[in-house]
């Protein structure tokens, strides 16, 4: 019961940090239509991010996520200045091929500057707790209470901000939100950044409880898109809830039957619900 | 009469001269020989590749792991197992079709983004399963020691002209094929769905079969493709079946031009060449690669036979323009256009 209280907690934490990634993932394909597949490849940078601030330049360790954060914020704005934009009447499949030629442009710049190795960083908050008889690292409590105080937050930029609700009406529909005065273009622009600034909070935080290495997206990268499938792309609430589905789900199976198995797991999930609903759960998104 | 010479038929067999003589050129060079071999194993994938995305408009990310299924199976069999190239090619082929006929089976119930990430995480899927399954496919260690095909009669395919001239061949079967496809109402069909898959629907078009027998052709030749690059290098490792793959098809579609002819053979040959200038760099391949992607995205989304083809009849209406001009005709007629849109 220990094993299981303590793996329940630990499957939440890293649902924290899906969610996280999830989201921002899920507004960018809702707001655009296309998935971003370099999304792994990001997360990665802003881990490479948030370890070079705390470690090279030695900021606090919130303080060195926050700025990793704007920094992936800014990098979402020219990504879709540069490259998005320009692409807006495109096929979708070249949005796709852009995005994979920025996945492997992120994964060989970041192996140029911090090498291919892995790199550990230690997490500020050490120690740990008990929680009803299992021991919990401190990490891991941050990681949960962060991740939710930065899921309701969002929820209040979307549901009540001039600019969420502005993002809100161009997922509903994009030829209706022009008509009433919003700037499609800047709509994207925020997506993005809120988009890249989330995926740089999930990577500052899972950065102390994981190794730090260039290939580190490409497995969450999967994951991610296993979660807003499940969840429907482009569903808000999907989202949420399969990024917790899948963490509690992989952990478990890596917990009572093997480590392949909880990474296997994924991926038979993924593939099944496609196979029996091609739209996800919970997807009413149009197809394309 | 310049006229009278199809720019597009010149083309064509300027670059099958170029190859057909590669080796008298290169003769005493086996490495670069070995260079343009490899060169054009990854066209026969990019011909693969080409079906289903240039013709249908899907984009598979599972094409570098079928061409990983086919060259393992060809490794495996012919070490371990002790079978011949041939019989192990063969089943190569085969096995990779079923497999591809089989994940379309699931993999196009879905469309567009679902359709990428669907064979996204089946091309990963594949890649754990050869990176995990120590037993058979001997994990991180690989496969070495690969045969070449066996002689057939007094060809010997150690000789690596004899293999160039081999897979060159299959090359030119592909490229044939491709050329054909779309010369065909099948083809044309095909194109018809990466166009719009309603409006392909509305005019009677059964796009669910096309699908399947393009993404089952696809595998199939990908399969092929590994098959042959397992023999050649005689050495594979997980690498071969990893995404890097599918994203270098990707590449030499993209360079020479989805959905034409001979997009794949100009743009495998141009990408093999240019890394192997960029041997030094090898590790900062991708820093280049990946903006070059992004800006032929955006700004050459047809590639270089594209372009080709759309300077040619533009070309053709400014002479025939030209010369109405200079006869003086009073009423400028426009130029008849060609019923038949070539691509070649």
């Amino acid at each position: 019961m220990t094993l299981f209280i303590q793996q329940l907690i630990n499957g939440l934490a890293l649902g924290g940090i899906y969610c996280l990634a999830a989201v921002g993932l899920t507004l960018v394909f809702g707001v655009l239509g296309f998935p971003n597949l370099a999304h792994g490849a990001l997360f990665m940078l802003g881990g490479y991010f948030t370890y070079s601030l705390l470690v090279d330049v030695g900021l606090p360790y919130v303080v060195a996520i926050v700025c990793a954060a704007l920094v992936l914020a800014v990098v979402g704005v020219l990504f879709e200045r540069l490259i998005f934009h320009p692409l807006r009447k495109a096929p979708h499949t070249h949005h796709m091929i852009a995005t994979i030629g920025v996945m492997f442009f992120l994964i060989a710049v970041v192996q140029e500057v911090w090498g291919t190795g892995f790199l550990r960083m230690d997490s500020p908050f050490a120690g740990r707790m008990t929680v009803a008889g299992a021991q919990i690292s401190s990490q891991r409590i941050i990681i949960i209470v962060t991740a939710m105080v930065v899921l309701i937050a969002l929820t209040w930029f979307l549901k009540k901000s001039v600019h969420g609700q502005a993002i809100e009406a161009v997922e509903q529909d994009r030829t209706g939100a022009t008509l009433v005065g919003i700037n499609p273009g800047v709509v994207s622009m925020v997506t993005f950044a809120v988009s890249f600034a989330l995926v740089a909070v999930s990577a500052g935080l899972v950065a102390p409880i994981q190794l730090l290495s260039p290939t580190m997206g490409a497995s969450l990268n999967l994951i991610v898109f296993a979660i807003i499938i499940l969840g429907g792309l482009g569903s808000l609430p999907g989202a949420i809830i399969g990024g917790f589905v899948i963490a509690i789900a992989e952990v478990m199976a890596s917990t009572y039957i093997s480590v392949a198995a909880g990474e296997a797991a994924i991926f038979v999930v993924l593939m099944a619900v496609l196979a029996i609903k091609p739209t996800g759960l919970f997807g009413m998104v149009e197809q394309r | 009469m310049m006229e009278k010479i199809n720019p597009r038929l010149l083309g064509v067999a300027l670059v099958a001269l170029a190859l057909l003589a590669a080796p008298l050129v290169l003769n005493d060079q086996p490495y670069l020989i070995r260079v343009t071999t490899t060169a054009a194993i990854y066209a026969i994938a990019a011909y693969g590749m080409n079906i289903i995305l240039g013709l249908t408009g899907q984009l598979s990310l599972a094409h570098g792991a079928f061409f990983g299924v086919g060259a393992y199976i060809v490794g495996l069999l012919t070490t371990d197992h002790d079978w011949s190239f041939w019989g192990s090619f063969l089943l190569a082929i085969l096995a990779t079709t079923a497999l591809g006929y089989a994940s379309g089976l699931i993999a196009l119930r879905t469309q567009g983004a679902y359709f990428a990430i669907f064979t996204m995480a089946l091309g990963f899927l594949i890649f754990i399963v050869v990176t995990r399954w120590e037993s058979v496919t001997h994990a991180h260690s690989g496969v070495s020691g690969v045969k070449y095909p066996e002689n057939i009669g007094p060809i010997d395919f150690t000789q690596p002209t004899t293999m160039y001239y081999f897979v060159l061949l299959i090359l030119g079967g592909a490229a044939y094929t491709t050329h054909a496809l779309l010369r065909s109402n099948a083809g044309r069909s095909l194109v018809a769905i990466r166009t719009s898959e309603d409006l392909a629907r509305s005019i009677g078009v059964n796009v669910a079969v096309g699908k399947q027998l393009a993404f089952t052709a696809s595998a199939g030749i990908a399969g092929l493709a590994g098959g042959l690059f397992a023999s050649l290098t005689g050495f594979i490792g997980p690498d071969s079946a990893a995404i890097d793959v599918t994203f270098e098809f990707l590449l030499f579609l993209l360079i020479g031009g989805m959905g034409t002819v001979m997009g794949p053979i100009i743009g495998s040959l141009l990408v093999a060449f240019l890394f192997e200038m960029l041997q030094d760099l090898q590790s900062y391949r991708f820093i280049v690669l990946g903006p070059i992607i992004v800006l032929l995205v955006i700004f050459a989304p047809k590639g270089i036979v594209g372009y080709l083809n759309d300077l040619i009849p533009a070309r053709r209406r400014r002479r025939q323009r030209a010369a109405a001009r200079s006869e003086d005709a009073p009423d400028e007629t426009p130029a008849p256009r060609t019923t038949k849109e070539e691509v070649v």
